[in-house]
């Protein structure tokens, strides 16, 4: 598998404000940041919910950029909502759907990517069925690249959502006890949680058959992560902050499987096993439910259960993401001082060469 | 264009307000606002980050000291309005508006530090009217420094600035700068 260092290329500096920021040239993965860093993602995140809540949501922001959507692999609700996040922030979109798509007819990866790229678009989010697709493309374009889940590799937009999600509720996110229940082995989402979660004292219940839940997954965490692994739901669901319940992906499974009948009455989450958790766990799900398999329907309609904030919340995430790589002088922009080419009073004349150094 | 940017220094030329100074133009402007609005029942103030916020919130506490009145006042990030995001090469942070009233036929008054060319003033226009329709917007600003780049004009001036293009004016203010005065500082080459 690939690793993600090498393209997370960003920059620490002062900004126009005098809060430490980050620059980040493309995002493929959680593990390579830093809790400051994804500290600083959620809180742009968090400014991007209010804007959901006003009479006009569309600004005018990135008028005139162009984001592709190129997913590979099927999408519906993160499309959309990498697609919503971008209309609101003024941008246009160009789709790829992977059905209609010449790699039916042949063409490799990279030559699909150049001819988009060819399209002159300024981001391109992807979504692929390969580990590592989305850190190849990104080392071959000039473009700002997203990773909207590489295999099983990471989702890191999905696990932005969760921790605002799981930060709104409960005001934090540190030294929480989260569950993840299901299919771990297959799933980006539980190590996106994993990497970022991790990096704030989260202690970690790998729950599910054990052909889902193999051993090399209790070391995927930050150094020093408690990460276990349990086969029992009863026992995994003890203490339980937050309960991440994954779908049972029968696309990417090649071995042989419980049945759903098995899977149900072994691993469902409903509130007679939900009572075994902390009293005001708090229930997450990366969609698309299996309603009655994964998931009885109490429980996902309950009080506890962040289903539909998640989903709001994933816009905020991603338009934070898009005003992030997409704002900024391009290559060969000019190079001025942001307070300056405003024209308000500017801040110190030191900090305006901290800026320059930074770049 | 940013060789010669930083090869330049920065001194300053001249103190354009003392502390007392400052305090006593926001006196004065409060004042002349009450009066122009004819009666404060859907005034609201509504401070530019950064500067313009605390200065916004001194021009809502002095009202309070003539009518009694409680004017609220809102704050406004401009970064998602701006026309040079483009350009800039420090990235763009967000920071947080704080509108917690609804603009919907208020009689709402901008206020910032400093008009130079008119574009943050361009940009937050664009900011209240995506939050709704105000009956009346005007400017209150600290400094007039001239070299408008739109067509645009504040009703309440601290003061205005003759100045030149390489010249900045900085308001300090001590909730942001631990300090509390108005200079007129210059770039020069070394």
């Amino acid at each position: 598998m690939l690793l993600c260092c090498s393209t997370v290329r960003r920059f620490a500096g002062n900004s126009i404000s005098d809060d430490v920021t980050y620059r980040f040239r493309d995002l493929l993965a959680l593990e390579p940041l830093s809790a400051d860093e994804l500290t600083f993602l959620l809180d742009q995140s968090k400014l991007f919910q209010e804007i959901q809540r006003h009479p006009l949501k569309k600004l005018a922001t990135l008028r005139g950029k162009t984001v592709t959507l190129a997913f590979f692999e099927n999408s519906t609700r993160t499309r959309i909502s990498f697609s919503t996040a971008a209309s609101r922030l003024g941008a246009d979109t160009m789709n790829l759907q992977a059905e209609a798509s010449s790699l039916k007819k042949g063409e490799s990866l990279l030559d699909t990517v150049y001819t988009l790229d060819a399209m002159k678009p300024d981001c391109l989010v992807m979504r692929h069925a390969a580990s590592g697709a989305a850190d190849f493309v990104a080392r071959n374009l000039d473009i700002p690249v997203i990773n909207a889940g590489d295999g099983t590799h990471e989702h890191p937009s999905q696990g932005l959502l969760d921790a605002l999600t799981i930060r709104d509720r409960r005001g934090s996110i540190e030294n929480l006890k989260v569950t993840i229940l299901g299919d771990i082995q297959h799933s980006r989402v539980a190590r996106s949680n994993i990497h970022l979660l991790g990096k704030f004292g989260c202690q970690f219940t790998l729950c599910g058959p054990a052909m889902w839940v193999p051993r090399e997954l209790e070391k995927i965490g930050p150094p020093g992560t408690v990460i276990r692994r349990i086969s029992r739901i009863e026992e995994g669901l003890e203490d339980a902050d937050v309960i991440l319940v994954l779908r049972v992906q029968t696309e990417r499974m090649y071995e042989p499987t419980l049945s759903a009948e098995e899977y149900i009455l072994l691993y469902q989450l409903n509130s007679e096993r939900l009572r075994l958790a902390n009293p005001n766990a708090l229930i997450l799900h990366p969609g698309p439910m299996n309603r009655g398999v994964e998931i009885s329907p109490e429980v996902a309609d309950g009080p506890q259960s962040c289903v539909l904030e998640q989903v709001t919340n994933g816009i905020a995430v991603r338009m934070a993401l898009l005003f992030l790589l997409m704002s900024g002088a391009t290559e060969g922009g000019e190079n001025l001082v942001a307070d300056d080419a405003l024209g308000g009073s500017a801040s110190s004349p030191e900090k305006k060469e901290s800026t320059h150094a930074a770049d | 264009m940013i060789r010669l940017r930083e090869l330049m220094r920065i001194v300053e030329k001249s103190q354009l307000m003392s502390a007392s100074e400052i305090d006593r133009t926001i006196q004065r402007l409060a004042h002349e606002i009450v009066e122009k609005s004819g009666g404060t029942k859907h005034l609201a103030l509504i401070g530019v980050r950064r500067r313009g916020v605390p200065l916004a919130q001194r021009i809502a506490k002095a009202m309070r000291g003539i009518d009694g009145v409680e004017v609220p006042v809102g704050t406004l990030d401009i970064t998602l309005y701006r026309d040079d995001l483009s350009k800039v090469a420090s990235h763009a942070v967000l920071q947080s508006s704080d509108i917690s009233f609804g603009v919907d036929n208020m009689d709402l008054v901008l206020v910032d530090d400093v008009l130079y060319t008119g574009r943050t003033i361009r940009a937050a226009m664009n900011g209240l009217f995506d939050l709704g329709r105000p009956k009346r917007v005007s400017l209150c600003v600290l400094i007039d420094r001239g070299h408008r780049e739109m067509p645009i004009e504040a009703q309440y001036v601290g003061r205005g600035v003759q100045t030149s293009d390489t010249e900045i004016v900085e308001v300090r203010l001590r909730e942001i700068d631990s300090e509390e005065r108005v200079v007129l500082v210059d770039r020069v080459e070394p």
